[in-house]
């Protein structure tokens, strides 16, 4: 009960953090490579906690994302939704993957996610997307090693402390 | 959506109702997303959650202003002081300048009063400080911290020192949102200083760089001209700096010309800026010039009439 209740903390924790990192501001030449961290966030959790993670808490998220920083209300809620739901599908796949061939897989869904936002803003009639923004998902691909080893081992700590408790 | 099911899925039910799901998420995130984008729905949720939402910036800015602090920290000594030297030099300077400007306003005033026009040209502005930049991926815009409680709204100017930051977009009650002159949907009608030709600047979503399309070839451009605001369209005021041009060249049609304009003011340094508190003239005619020459009392009783009806002896004398 404890364990459950721990990995509930660190996994809104973790989304929260991720909306936060979305936002912060960076120098101006390196902003269109800020990587999109509520994927990297949700992809995490939908490989590890399957009972958390639905299509629809991933639209939730993008929702709130949304009311945040987003151009128009329901697109990144829609962009969450189908890469949750492409993960979900592939689950028992993707998991067992080395780690290359996963942070592989997290760059194409990545680029999946940026060809979507480019089809919405031009259905929306926005500008286009700078095309320096083009090379974002393969910084979050690189990044998600790094990404996936953090949250497994608070995850994992948490589950022990949990388990010790209990 | 029909993937192929290789993994045996228990239940095949339980991977359609799955992607039922997901069909039915996407349709409603269409409907919304369209629903926004004719209703403006999320800038009236955003303001309706503001107060949740301006900390959330506010948080998510800080570690920029902690690093910033962090630099002037542990700066050096030296270097402080030569920068503390320059600061005092530019000071000089600005009170110099200041002044000066001070002895023309008054002149100017003086001439205005005895030229009898009575008014003066007031330009009420308040100063804002930026909150947060660059709040969308693609879009060039500031937060400020100064909204709709107090009396900001939609269209005042933003400028700082060296000329047209751009224009308030989006007002919560206390912060606002300015589109500055380098967003790609920003457009400011100009004039060139030197000839008066008029153009109109648009952003290109580079910083640091405006341009001026559908310039005539055969027109009097210079790379180094100054571009001001022309007033023209009622959002800005004319005679505000915009920027210099650059660069001259063809456009693709080859038809006209296009120039590549540096902004005046400093969008990527100011940390302060000034709302303009006052529209310039609304759209339409003029008012009526005031009566210039000499009080009425004193004119000829005689040519009174003839003044009124400037027909009539134009008419007498064929």
């Amino acid at each position: 009960m404890n364990r459950v209740r721990a990995q509930g903390w660190a996994f809104w924790v973790g989304i929260a953090l991720s909306l936060l990192l979305m936002l912060i501001p960076l120098p101006t030449v390196i902003q269109p490579l800020k990587p999109y961290w509520p994927a990297l966030v949700l992809v995490y959790w939908s490989l590890e906690a399957t009972d958390r993670v639905s299509v629809g808490l991933a639209f939730g998220v993008g929702l709130a994302a949304d009311l945040l920083n987003g151009a128009l209300l329901g697109d990144q809620a829609l962009r969450l939704a189908v890469l949750v739901f492409i993960v979900l599908r592939f689950r028992s796949r993707l998991r067992f993957f080395p780690m290359w061939q996963q942070a592989l897989a997290v760059w194409l869904l990545l680029l999946n996610n940026h060809v979507l936002q480019a089809l919405i803003r031009a259905f929306a009639g926005d500008a286009p997307m700078p095309a320096l923004s083009w090379l974002e998902p393969a910084v979050g691909a690189a990044l998600w090693p790094f990404a996936f080893l953090l949250l497994d081992d608070v995850n994992t700590r948490l589950r022990g402390k949990g388990a010790r408790a209990t | 959506m029909a993937l192929p099911q290789k993994e045996s899925t228990p239940i095949f039910s339980d991977a359609t109702a799955g992607t039922l799901r997901l069909i039915a998420y996407l349709a409603l995130a269409a409907v919304l997303m369209v629903l926004d984008h004719r209703n403006g729905w999320l800038h009236r949720a955003r303001y309706a959650t503001a107060a949740a939402i301006v900390p959330i910036y506010k948080l998510a800015a800080a570690p920029a202003d902690w690093i910033h602090e962090a630099g002037t920290a542990f700066a050096q000594r030296g270097k402080l002081i030569d920068e503390n030297r320059q600061l005092r030099e530019a000071l000089l300077l600005a009170q110099a300048r200041l002044n000066r400007m001070d002895a023309v306003a008054h002149q100017n005033e003086r001439l205005k009063q005895l030229l009898d026009t009575q008014q003066l040209l007031g330009m009420h502005a308040q100063l804002a400080r930026l909150i947060d930049v660059q709040l969308g991926p693609t879009r060039d815009r500031v937060m400020l911290n100064v909204g709709a409680d107090e009396g900001v709204h939609v269209g005042q100017a933003v400028i700082d020192s060296h000329g047209v930051m751009g224009q308030v977009v989006e007002i919560l009650p206390h912060a606002s949102v300015a589109m500055l002159v380098i967003d790609p949907d920003h457009a400011v009608p100009v004039t060139i200083a030197r000839t008066g030709l008029r153009g109109i600047a648009h952003g290109t979503g580079d910083t640091g760089q405006l341009l001026v399309p559908n310039l005539p070839l055969s027109s009097d451009v210079e790379v180094g001209d100054q571009l001001m605001t022309s007033g023209l369209g009622g959002r800005f005021p004319a005679g505000f700096p915009v920027g210099t041009v650059t660069q001259l060249k063809r456009d693709a049609s080859g038809m006209f010309m296009e120039a590549l304009v540096k902004p005046a003011a400093e969008l990527e340094r100011s940390g302060e800026v000034l709302l303009l508190r006052d529209q310039p003239d609304p759209i339409g005619p003029p008012a009526p010039a005031p009566e210039v020459g000499p009080p009425a009392s004193l004119a000829p009783t005689a040519r009174a009439p003839s003044r009124g009806k400037p027909g009539a002896p134009a008419g007498a004398a064929r």
